[in-house]
């Protein structure tokens, strides 16, 4: 597939309180970001197993997003401490494994920035575009012909 | 040291201090150790050893047969310990049911080591100080210990006993023997040198489960890999996706618990080097959360179910300024 070509399908978790009101402060003012990103509620971005993340890779996402409140305002207090050090982790046993390290992310996203929301989506969406396709983390029973 | 160990193990059943021994036994060869519960002094007698190859790691399979209405008297080399205070710590075993003696241990034995030299047909194993004579059906043979110890052994962590009630022999140390040099060879290697490395390594998976099996950290009652509902319940893996799945998963549930025993490397049937996988958790918390080492001391806290305001960003992995 031509690069041109290539739409990238990005999952971003976004977490209920901060960065999902993020994402629709965003859109009330009609801030552009690429479609390729499919949003996924999560109660916290500490409800987001490593799992989860495995398992986008596995069912065709190119990149993974994990977006959340800014540390310290996390609306159970204490939840995106736990996210930083697991994810933390967790990306860097990708890169260990030899995974590209640019198809995971984490974002602190507020949900009065809209704009930032926009503009994090706008360059996770253009680093993957460019990195192509997953190809270090698919399973090829999921990819349709 | 086997008989010393036999013989308080016979005293501390006749006088009813303990009812059961937990301690290793000898299968068909020499080589073939497994550990076992001994409950009279005959059974002791028989088929009681403590050798060279009495790798298995004597603090999971106490969790799995511990009785909570008698005593146990359980035997443990130092990295069992660890294992040990990290199951009290987890409140995984009963330590009031438990009668622990610390052993010393000099480094075990890896049998595939001496396979690995074309020796065949063995019929007996004896190691005395640093040499170890193999019997076999077509003569026999010499091998320096520090040759053909397992290479957990060679990368021994510590000497020293993290919890017992009565100790044998002298008290070891903590050590430093490089078990980090080979993460940090693969860590200098290219993200495509890493990733054919692993596929290599990764793509020799059963799935088996011996690595979870064995594992002193791993003592869910349920577990993730059994669960039909996540989709990676127990099955061959049918994808290279799957192999990684399940590797990144079951290093990553024992990440901040792994007290670098090196159970699942030696249990694995395919020689995966496993414990590879747990060193680099360890190594990234030592960098990242400050040194910890796992099973240290009862009641420590693990770094992943800990934070400080403070904290790397994940966005250090990316940047590289690890």
């Amino acid at each position: 597939m031509p690069i041109s070509e290539f739409k990238p399908k990005i999952v971003a978790f976004c977490c209920n309180w901060c960065s999902y009101a993020g994402a629709d402060l965003a859109g009330t003012n009609r801030l552009n970001y690429p479609a390729d990103v499919k949003i996924i509620r999560v109660p916290c971005s500490c409800r987001v197993n490593p799992i989860f993340i495995l398992r986008a890779f596995q069912r065709g996402a190119d990149g993974v997003i994990l977006c959340g409140c800014h540390p310290g305002d996390c609306h159970y207090t204490t939840g995106n401490y736990y996210t930083r050090r697991r994810m933390t982790l967790l990306f860097s046993m990708l890169d260990y494994l030899g995974i590209e390290k640019e198809r995971t992310r984490v974002e602190w996203v507020s949900a009065a920035e809209g704009a930032k929301f926009a503009a994090v989506m706008q360059d996770f969406v253009k680093t993957v575009t460019e990195l192509g396709e997953n190809k270090r983390l698919e399973d090829r029973r999921c990819k349709k012909p | 040291m086997q008989e010393a160990m036999k013989k308080r193990a016979k005293e501390l059943l006749a006088s009813g201090e303990v009812t059961r021994v937990i301690g290793w036994k000898k299968n068909e060869f020499d080589y073939d150790i497994t550990p076992a519960v001994f409950e009279s002094a005959e059974e002791i007698d028989r088929d009681f050893r403590y050798d060279d190859f009495c790798g298995p790691n004597l603090s999971k399979f106490t969790f799995k047969n511990q009785k909570n209405d008698t005593k146990t008297l359980v035997f443990l080399k130092p990295c069992d310990t660890y294992s040990m205070t990290q199951l009290i710590t987890e409140h995984r075993v009963n330590r009031d049911a438990l009668y622990l003696i610390g052993i010393p241990c000099f480094g075990k034995i890896d049998i595939e080591k001496i396979r690995a030299d074309g020796t065949d047909g063995i019929l007996s194993i004896a190691s005395e100080g640093a040499d170890v004579t193999v019997k076999t059906l077509y003569g026999d043979k010499t091998y320096v210990k520090a040759d053909v110890m397992a290479e957990r052994c060679l990368a021994c962590k510590s000497k020293y006993h993290t919890i017992y009630d009565e100790l044998m022999g002298e008290e070891g140390e903590v050590m430093e023997t490089g078990r980090f040099n080979e993460v940090e060879k693969l860590e200098a290697m290219t993200p495509d040198e890493r990733f054919g490395f692993w596929r290599g390594e990764l793509s020799r998976c059963i799935r088996c489960n011996a690595c979870r099996n064995a594992c002193p950290a791993c003592t869910c009652e349920s577990c993730v890999f059994d669960n039909p509902d996540t989709g990676i319940s127990q099955k061959a893996a049918a994808d290279s996706f799957e192999e990684n799945m399940f590797h990144i998963i079951r290093a990553f549930h024992v990440a901040g618990r792994c007290t670098d025993c090196g159970e699942c490397s030696r249990v694995c049937p395919q020689h995966i080097p496993l414990h590879l996988l747990n060193r680099k958790f360890i190594r990234d918390i030592d960098k990242l959360y400050g040194e910890y080492q796992a099973g240290e001391e009862v009641g420590q806290r693990s770094p992943l179910v800990n934070f400080t305001t403070d904290d790397a960003e994940p966005d250090i992995v990316r940047k590289g300024g690890k």
